[in-house]
Formats: C-alpha cells, sequence, structure tokens
C-alpha cells in the first residue's frame, strides 16, 4: 500500500499532465461523447506510423547502428506496399511487399554500415535521397486503389463505450503496431537475444569475446527494424490515405527518431511519445473543427511543437543513448 | 622436451604476427602445463599481448599453430578459445557497462526458459555459487559500471570460470588493483591451480612474478628471450633478461638538499564526485629540491589532492599558496603558467590527446606561447623542432611524430607526458601514479627524470599506490588516511611495514 503511494507521489507530475489532457480533450469535444472519443481514437491513428517508425530506430540504434534513413525506408515501403496493391487488388500482397521492401532496406543498411563500415549517418541519407528520388521517378498519378485496410471490431470489446471504440475498432496495422509494442519490449529486457542486442550496441568487442557475431546480430536487428519501418509505410499508404503521394512521409520517419530518443530507447516510452505527437495533431484538427483560432491558422500549426517543448523539456530527463552508436565495428 | 613435464594445458608453436611492417610475434613458443601458473614477462611492445590475443582467437595468427592439451586446434574467433576452455581478463575489461554482473557473466551462453526467454534468477544463482566458491564473491545483481575496479575484475574472472575454462589468461591483471586486492588475487589464482586450472599471467611487475609463477617465459622485441623457474632467478636477473642490458631497480640518488618552500597547502577541504569530504583540513609543504611522497591505499583523497592543487576542482576551503601567491580560484591554465607541471594519473584520459600527434601532444601545454605560435598562428616548423628534440631526449619510442599519440605503448605515452611537463619550465611538478601499468625500462627512466628535477631545484610532490616507488624516491613521506595526513616524516624513519599499517588503517 506504502509503495503504491509513492509510486503516485513520483509519478505525480505525469498523472497530473494525463488528466489535464483528458480534462481538456473533453472541453475540445464540447462535453459529448462522440468527438471526445474521436479525438482520442485519431491520436491513436498518428501516432501508429511514429510508434512503427521509432520500434524501427530502437533495434538499431540498440544493436549500435543509427538510423536516420526510417523516412526513406517508410517512404519506398509505402510506394511499393500500393503499387503491389493496385497491381494485384490485394491490400494483403501490398501490405507484406511493404514488409518485405522495408526488410531490403534494411539489409542495405546493414550492407553499407556493417559490411562496407560506412559512416552510419551518410548510409541512412543515402537511403533516403535514394527512396525520395526513385518513387518521384516511378510514381505514375493517378492510379487507384479500391479500398483501405479494412476496420476490424474485436467482438464485443468494441461495443465498449469510449474505450471500444479507441481501441478495438482499428485496422490491421494499427493492432499490429500495440502489438509490436508490448513484443519488443519483452524482447529486448527479457530474452536472450534482447540480452546480446543491447550488449553490441553498448560494448561490441566485449559481446564479441564470449562468442556473440556483431555482425549477425546487427544485420538481424536492421532487417527485423527495417521490416517494422516498412510496415509503417504501409499504414500511410494502405491504411492512413488509401493512394501514394510524393514524400508522403513528409518528415515521420524523423519524428519517429525524436519519438524514440523521448522515449528513452524504451518501447513503452516511445509509445507514450508517440502517444503525444499523436495528440497533437488530433487536437488540431479538433480546433479547425470547433472554429477555434481559424483566423490564426498559424497558431494552430504551432499547437504540435508548443505541447511537445513544454511537456518533454519539463518531464524528460536526460537519457543516455547506447554508448557504441555510430561507430562501426572492426575485430582487430 | 623432456619426459618429466606435466601434460601441457596449452602450446603455441613458431607463432609468427605482422601488423604491417611492425612484426609483433616471430617465432614464439609457450608450453604451459596443466595446474601451473605461468608468468608471460616483457616490456610494453614486446608481443606479450599479441601473442595471448591469438591464443585467444583474437587475432589470426600468420604462421605458427596452437595446440589445446597436445591437439592442434584453429583459432579463429573467440568462440574457439571459449570452446576450447580458454578464459580470458582483459587488460582492459570486456563488459558491458549499463548490463548487470550476472548478464555480463551469462552473455553469449544464457540458461534460458522456453523460447529464448532470459532464466535471470537462474543465472544469478549460479553466479552467486560461483563466486562463493572461488572467493570471488560480488553481487549477481550490481550493474558493472557502479562497481569499483577490483570487483569489475572479478566479474571478469568469474565469466571464464563461468564458461568452465581449463586455461585462464590474464593480461596485466594486477595493473589496476590496489596491493591488498592484488594479494587477494594471487591467492585466488592459487586456489584455482589447485583445482586443475592453468593460468597465463601476464605481467612486468618482478616481485608478483618470483611471488606466484612455477614459470616464467619472458619476451622482448617480439620474441622469447627465455623460459626459466623463477626460483632459479632474482628480480635483477628477470629485469636483465627482460630489457636486454642491465637495469637500476632503485635509482641511485645523493641526499636532497631542500631549500625554499615552494607549495604550501593549508586546511584544504574538498569534495570527492559524489560530493562527499574528500580531503579534510589537509596541510602539506612541499620544499624546492625535495621529492614529497604521499602514499596511501587508492581512494583516500589523493586524486583529490591533486584535482584541487592543478585547479581541475573547486575547493571548499582551505589556501594553496605557490610560494607566496594564492592559487585557490585560479583557473587551471593560470595555476599552470605559475610554474606546476602535471604528470596526472590518468594518461589516456587527461594526459594526452590521443588523436592528435605526438608532436601536438609534447607542445600541448605551451602551443599558445612563442616560439610556436605567434599572432594566433600555429608555428608548424617551430613545434616539430622541438618535438624531435624531444622525442630524441626523451628516448621516446615512435614512427614518426605525426602520428596520433594513442597509437603508442604505454610506457612511450608516460614518456611523452613527462618529456612535456619537464621541458616546461615550473618549480613544481606533480607526479601522479607516473609508472602505473608501465614497463620496467620505461619506469627506470621516469624515475630517473624525477630525481633529475629534484636535483635541478623543482619541488616534486609524488602520489603513488606503489609503496615501493614512493619507498625508492621520497625524501620525505606523507601518508594519507581517509582524507587526512595521517603521519609525516623522512623516509628513512619509517619501515615498510608501519606505512603499510598507517596506509590501512591510519595508525601504526
Amino acid at each position: 500500500m506504502n509503495s503504491l503511494l509513492e509510486r503516485i507521489i513520483r509519478l505525480r507530475w505525469w498523472i497530473l499532465v494525463f488528466l489535464a489532457i483528458i480534462a481538456f480533450t473533453i472541453f475540445a469535444g464540447d462535453f459529448r461523447q462522440d468527438p471526445t472519443t474521436a479525438i482520442l481514437a485519431a491520436t491513436l491513428r498518428h501516432s501508429t506510423p511514429l510508434v512503427l517508425g521509432a520500434l524501427c530506430g530502437m533495434l538499431c540504434e540498440r544493436s549500435g547502428v543509427i538510423n536516420i534513413g526510417i523516412e526513406g525506408q517508410m517512404l519506398m515501403s509505402a510506394f511499393v506496399g500500393f503499387t503491389v496493391t493496385a497491381a494485384t487488388s490485394s491490400l494483403y500482397l501490398g501490405v507484406a511487399a511493404g514488409l518485405a521492401c522495408g526488410m531490403l532496406m534494411g539489409a542495405a543498411l546493414g550492407g553499407l554500415t556493417v559490411s562496407l563500415q560506412g559512416d552510419q549517418i551518410i548510409a541512412g541519407t543515402v537511403l533516403n535521397i535514394f527512396a525520395l528520388g526513385l518513387t518521384s521517378f516511378l510514381y505514375t498519378p493517378g492510379e487507384t486503389i479500391h479500398s483501405k485496410t479494412p476496420r476490424i471490431n474485436v467482438g464485443p470489446l468494441a461495443d465498449i463505450p469510449v474505450i471500444g471504440k479507441i481501441f478495438f475498432a482499428n485496422q490491421p496495422i494499427t493492432y499490429v503496431s500495440l502489438l509490436l509494442v508490448a513484443v519488443i519490449w519483452y524482447s529486448l529486457f527479457k530474452t536472450t537475444w534482447g540480452l546480446r542486442t543491447r550488449a553490441i550496441g553498448e560494448h561490441p568487442s566485449a559481446a564479441e569475446t564470449v562468442g556473440v557475431s556483431v555482425a549477425k546480430m546487427r544485420y538481424l536487428n536492421l532487417i527485423i527494424g527495417g521490416g517494422i519501418a516498412g510496415l509503417a509505410g504501409a499504414y500511410l499508404s494502405l491504411e492512413a490515405v488509401g493512394s501514394f503521394e510524393r514524400g508522403m512521409t513528409n518528415g515521420k520517419g524523423f519524428v519517429a527518431l525524436a519519438v524514440m530518443i523521448f522515449g528513452r530507447w524504451n518501447p513503452v516510452g516511445a509509445w507514450g511519445a508517440a502517444l503525444l505527437f499523436g495528440y497533437t495533431n488530433a487536437i488540431q484538427t479538433q480546433f479547425q473543427f470547433r472554429g477555434w483560432l481559424t483566423g490564426h491558422p498559424q497558431f494552430i500549426g504551432m499547437i504540435p511543437f508548443i505541447v511537445t517543448i513544454v511537456v518533454l523539456a519539463g518531464f524528460v530527463g536526460r537519457a543516455r543513448p547506447p554508448a557504441a552508436i555510430g561507430q562501426p565495428y572492426t575485430r582487430e | 622436451m623432456n619426459n618429466q613435464q606435466a601434460p601441457l594445458a596449452l602450446e603455441a608453436v613458431g607463432i609468427c604476427k605482422s601488423f604491417g611492417p611492425l612484426v609483433a610475434n616471430d617465432e614464439v613458443n609457450l608450453q604451459v602445463e596443466k595446474g601451473q601458473i605461468h608468468a608471460l614477462l616483457g616490456e610494453n611492445g614486446a608481443g606479450k599481448s599479441t601473442l595471448v590475443n591469438i591464443l585467444f582467437g583474437l587475432y589470426k595468427a600468420d604462421e605458427g599453430e596452437v595446440r589445446v592439451a597436445g591437439e592442434k586446434v584453429e583459432m579463429n574467433s573467440p568462440h574457439d578459445a571459449i570452446e576450447h576452455k580458454i578464459g580470458m581478463v582483459h587488460q582492459h575489461f570486456q563488459l558491458v557497462p549499463v548490463l548487470t554482473v550476472t548478464e555480463n557473466i551469462v552473455l553469449g551462453d544464457e540458461p534460458t526458459k522456453k523460447g529464448g526467454v532470459l532464466d535471470f534468477e537462474k543465472a544469478a544463482q549460479e553466479v552467486e555459487a560461483l563466486g562463493k566458491r572461488y572467493g570471488l564473491e560480488v553481487d549477481p545483481r550490481a550493474v558493472v559500471e557502479d562497481l569499483p575496479i577490483g570487483y569489475q575484475q572479478r566479474v571478469e574472472i568469474l565469466r571464464s570460470l563461468y564458461r568452465q575454462a581449463d586455461v585462464l589468461i590474464l593480461d596485466e591483471p594486477t595493473a589496476v588493483l590496489t596491493p591488498q586486492e592484488t594479494d587477494h588475487l594471487l591467492e585466488v589464482l592459487r586456489s584455482l591451480t589447485a583445482e586443475g586450472v592453468s593460468i597465463i599471467f601476464i605481467t612486468h611487475k618482478l616481485r608478483e612474478v618470483l611471488a606466484i609463477a612455477d614459470k616464467v617465459t619472458v619476451m622482448r622485441r617480439g620474441e622469447v628471450v627465455g623460459a626459466t623457474d623463477p626460483k632459479e632467478t632474482n628480480e635483477e636477473g628477470l629485469a636483465e633478461m627482460m630489457v636486454g642490458r642491465s637495469v637500476v631497480l632503485r635509482i641511485a640518488k645523493s641526499e636532497a638538499t631542500p631549500g625554499n618552500t615552494v607549495l604550501s597547502i593549508k586546511e584544504l577541504n574538498v569534495l570527492d564526485d559524489r560530493n562527499q569530504s574528500a580531503l579534510k583540513d589537509f596541510s602539506l609543504d612541499v620544499k624546492e629540491g625535495e621529492i614529497f611522497g604521499i602514499a596511501g591505499v587508492e581512494g583516500n583523497g589523493q586524486r583529490e589532492l591533486v584535482e584541487a592543487i592543478t585547479g581541475l576542482r573547486p575547493l571548499v576551503s582551505g589556501s594553496i599558496l605557490m610560494g607566496e601567491k594564492e592559487m585557490s580560484g585560479c583557473s587551471a591554465r593560470e595555476i599552470s603558467e605559475e610554474g606546476i607541471s602535471h604528470i596526472p594519473e590518468n594518461r589516456e584520459k587527461h594526459g594526452l590527446v590521443g588523436p592528435h600527434s605526438v608532436a601536438d601532444n609534447l607542445v600541448l601545454n605551451r602551443y599558445f606561447h612563442s616560439p610556436f605560435a605567434a599572432r594566433g598562428i600555429r608555428q608548424t616548423a617551430a613545434i616539430n623542432e622541438e618535438a624531435s628534440h624531444l622525442v630524441e631526449k626523451f628516448d621516446v619510442r615512435t614512427a614518426s611524430i605525426h602520428n596520433p599519440a594513442r597509437t603508442l605503448s604505454g610506457g612511450n605515452k608516460q614518456k611523452v607526458i613527462a618529456a612535456r611537463e619537464l621541458s616546461h619550465d615550473s618549480s613544481l611538478l606533480l607526479a601522479a601514479q607516473p609508472t602505473r601499468g608501465i614497463d620496467v625500462g620505461s619506469i627506470e627512466f621516469i624515475h630517473q627524470q624525477l630525481v633529475n628535477a629534484r636535483d635541478a631545484g623543482v619541488a616534486v610532490l609524488l602520489v603513488s599506490a606503489e609503496l615501493d616507488e614512493i619507498l625508492s624516491l621520497s625524501d620525505r613521506v606523507g601518508v594519507i588516511y581517509q582524507g587526512k595526513l595521517v603521519a609525516v616524516a623522512p623516509t628513512d624513519e619509517f619501515t615498510r611495514i608501519q606505512i603499510g599499517q598507517l596506509m590501512t588503517s591510519g595508525n601504526s
């Protein structure tokens, strides 16, 4: 009992912020259930590509490779997923193609940084430029798909008021992203794979001297991470928008990196940070609905940044990145 | 070879290894008998580390073979070495600082539950049991970076024992230990051999070789120059084998002729990094032309004392006088300019700028002065000339003065620092652990330089955890214990035992 109280006291500022956000949301939703629920549901939707991107970045950085190519991985996968669906009319094939494309992009990053020992920042930049250039070049305007990924209601859970609409009436990739947060948290901190991943990101030669192959583990993580970024790309073109546009990632890959850092390289933390970013996006839309500040659209545009700065500067302490990120590893 | 030998646990035959033009190992042979402690002795750069890195699969030999229990084996990676039950305790610990003791020990060979889930409880219990059994107790749940160095070393040893190593290679294990920790380690190693473990013990401390080794192989410049039984030799004999000439282990020095007080510290109070009191009303005088040695177990305020004098750590109260001038509150640059030379304890971190050239490091305390700079422009020719001169005078072994300083061996790094600090026109020389981890030849050289500085009228404040160093160099000795100077007297008024007691208990 005492420890519960202590926890509450320790987390008092977080709890206050959370309550303030809820209160403000209800206010912005005009004290009616439907708009309030809509804001929260939109929050989750907006956070999906960010949390997926952050998980990708996390797997890479936890194993010692900075991945600033998430943007490019997402964009390329969004394009490939959309194109495959447009050609085959199959959403499944489209999502699978997006996933595979992300994994290939991850393997490419591995080739540049692990095998060729290239500079990781440059390698990531190469992926970004490559993806932007190639997708713009191959993009054919006017191509369409018949539908987006369908909304799936989770049985009776979807009928729970508010909660049901937010969590149990989503599209498939959003569900997958929630699942991945839990799975990756557990894997990173409770499995041998996670232990080895964290070890090679902190002190690769220590891992190597006990027989863990740094190169193999880095490739594995980059490819899995790339796949997750690929899912984020497929989310954008097949689940959120239903079409492909030039440069449609619009910086989400970089925001995902920020989300990862704000979440302190922890999947659950990153999820929280992604929700915050998602919330500011959702509340922006609600402001436009209510006609608030519409005379000064620049103020609405500022909301996400102000909230982010205030909350993160005030509440997130110093985070320590994995010690070995950015350094190519050679044995001799 | 003869037949009376015990079976060989590990054998290196005709090992050759080059790094570019540098021949690190040339036809090296090593035979380690089962259940013995085999010392590998040699100066820095003699090729000891290269040899054991080959035995552990970290480097691949150009020629020659490694035999385990008489059988030739391929050593392509540490994984192979571990398979053959060879374990290694590295000089620079190969531990992940943010992970726990248990996680570090089991990494790569983890006990698991279903589906690759780490069984942390089981692992922690095994680690605890292992520690108890070998007298290497350490909290399995502690995070490694929070542990003192001596305990981190225990983790390294336990990691090899966890993998049931039959052969344990220790690369300069005592370089980082206090005398007490060293004694304990030697005891542990003895008990390991009783269980049939063979040990390769790399060191350049002759006393340890004589104390513990069953056999010693001496290397010099990449070659084995001899293998002998330590019982049949003595410190001088080993030193001569190692360096290739006779070495003066104890510097001959004349009687000191102390003059005026150069450094006067009064009632100094300083905090350590954790904001705990490190020095308590600490007072000390050092006179010109004397070496004042501060003896003490590490962590009793020596580091904070040196940092306070050099302006790297703020004072809580007290005063530091250089001659008549009050130095407290002055910046490190002002203090250095006032005539304090500083050989820092951590040469890699505070003594050198590793990626910069040897030449730049040699003028690090003067680069902004004429003739090394004119109107803010560096004068390369003058810097290079001075650097070449110092490299020659101080016998720094480097291929070029333009090579990065980090590529030098430990002894040569220390020579660079000594060259820089002693060519600085100063009245006080602060030498903190000046010979830690460097070879006998370099130690002799550095010691001679300290005595020369003294004879030239410099006040020398020597801080060292090596009691032998304190006793052989100092004119006066002060013993520091828990931030206080508990005894000060001319060196010959102390016995070795007395100082040892003062160091560990504060009174004799």
